[in-house]
């Protein structure tokens, strides 16, 4: 028997590095023309500010990171942006969307 | 015209049933009685070509179904085409013909999730169900194969009222083999569901504690695993949005290629199927009789046509109308509003009450020659 070890909640916070796990995929949806993200049983349209947060979840770059880059791109307040930032993406880790 | 296309632009899911064929014998099984033929089947080329037709229709995820998809040789290629062509793959199995090997393999070729049913958590139980000895702790090791082959999974507990006290159990199991998500999911009351109804269905209570089990697990379990919950519609106030709208959402395909709006539309008499061996799936979605019919609101009744949730659950079940209404174009008898409607819920509550019926299980029938 494996053992697949204690499960927990994934928490996000400024220092996480989010990415989407392999099993769920954002692709464009030509026949709507719309972003779609793709997951078991669940087809969510990511909203535009959703869409540019994810393209950023690379793995690599952290959630203050991702918010940096996103308050140059939008001229905005970063503490702001990194609270905006950092509920979205607790909200899709919940849903299994996004892993750290 | 305009009005049509844009309320059946495209179909989100596309629902293969690869095949009738299946070594359990679940007797709430989905299937239609009349099981089709394995010499019947679409060949690989015809799946193959479908799915190409399907991707570019707007199709975005395939569930591969069955019976059990896993009989058919070709699954492999036809998980390659799904990925190749961008849908997004949902095996639907059993999980008892599976070798380690096999599952690997399909993952190598793109398999995106893997859902396999548990008919309870006490094997003897679940064997008894499944009519299948062994089957229960061969899908609780496939489980765990699919999790190490790094394919995320769905456990699908069916319940009804010869499962239900392990319902908890069950949302401790999903849990315990890896799975991020479980459907908990009432018996819906078609195929061989609607034979066996007496001795499946739960009692009222039952179903409302099994509603509270869920909300509790769905606090204590986030971002662990999400759950899924079908209520069973005979004891609701409003009918569930089935398939997400007559030929709104989902397009089916039986073995032999029959397009359907819902698996058990072939119920409805008159309605004329259209087969992907000698139609564009493009046309049959957007302009065959049975998917046009029952599609968007043009077609009901009152109280539907005036009621304020007409657009939300698009008038519910047709085949459901038809078995208590006499009519597929009648109110689903699971409406508060339908003049069936109380005569459905205490149907539900009579049966419930009294002891349960031997299992009618799933199998084919012997046909006349």
């Amino acid at each position: 028997m494996t053992d697949a070890g204690k499960p927990g909640r994934t928490l996000i916070e400024a220092t996480s590095k989010p990415a989407l796990p392999r099993h769920i995929r954002m692709r464009h949806d030509r026949a709507r023309d719309r972003w779609v993200i793709l997951a078991p049983e669940r087809v969510l349209s990511p909203d535009p500010i959703a869409v540019a947060v994810l393209r950023l979840c690379d793995g690599g770059r952290t959630v203050a990171e991702i918010a940096e880059e996103l308050s140059r791109t939008y001229n905005a307040p970063r503490d702001q942006i990194l609270a905006d930032v950092t509920s979205m993406l607790q909200e899709l880790a919940d849903k299994g969307v996004v892993k750290t | 015209m305009r009005k049509e296309l844009a309320c059946a632009l495209a179909p989100v899911g596309l629902l293969a049933e690869l095949t009738h064929r299946c070594p359990l014998q679940c007797p709430y099984c989905s299937n239609p009685l009349a099981l089709e033929q394995v010499s019947d089947e679409l060949p690989t080329e015809v799946w193959l070509d479908v799915l190409a037709q399907a991707a570019d229709l707007g199709v975005l995820q395939l569930h591969l179904s069955g019976g059990e998809p896993t009989v058919r040789r070709d699954l492999e290629d036809i998980i390659a085409r799904a990925a190749k062509v961008g849908l997004y793959s949902n095996l639907i199995t059993a999980g008892v013909l599976l070798t380690r090997e096999r599952l690997e393999g399909l993952a190598a070729h793109g398999l995106d999730h893997v859902q396999i049913s548990l008919q309870d958590t006490l094997a003897g139980n679940a064997d008894r169900i499944a009519h299948y000895e062994g089957g229960h702790a061969k899908k609780l090791e496939v489980a765990r194969w699919v999790g190490a082959a790094g394919l995320p999974l769905t456990i699908n507990a069916p319940i009804h009222r010869q499962n239900i006290a392990s319902l908890e159990g069950f949302i401790e199991l999903a849990v315990q083999v890896g799975a991020q998500r479980l459907e908990v999911a009432h018996v819906q009351y078609y195929g061989w569901a609607l034979t066996n109804r007496q001795a499946l269905m739960p009692t009222r209570e039952q179903v409302l504690h099994s509603a509270d089990v869920v909300a509790q697990a769905r606090e204590r379990l986030k971002g662990v695993l999400v759950i899924d919950f079908v209520v069973p519609d005979y004891y609701a106030s409003r009918p569930k949005p089935c398939m997400g709208g007559w030929g709104r959402g989902i397009i089916n395909i039986t073995p032999s290629g029959k397009a359907l709006p819902c698996h058990a539309a072939e119920t409805i008499p008159g309605l004329q199927f259209e087969n992907v061996r000698k139609q564009r799936l493009r046309d049959i979605w957007l302009g065959s009789d049975a998917f046009r019919k029952y599609r968007g609101t043009d077609w009901m009744p009152e109280p539907c046509r005036s009621c304020e949730f007409r657009e939300i659950d698009w008038g519910g079940c047709r085949c459901q109308a038809l078995a208590f209404a006499g009519t597929a174009a009648a109110t689903d008898p699971a409406c508060a509003k339908s003049p069936h409607h109380q005569a459905f819920a205490h149907l539900a509550e009579v049966e419930a009450s009294e002891p349960a019926s031997a299992f009618v299980f799933r199998r084919p029938r012997a046909r006349a020659k």
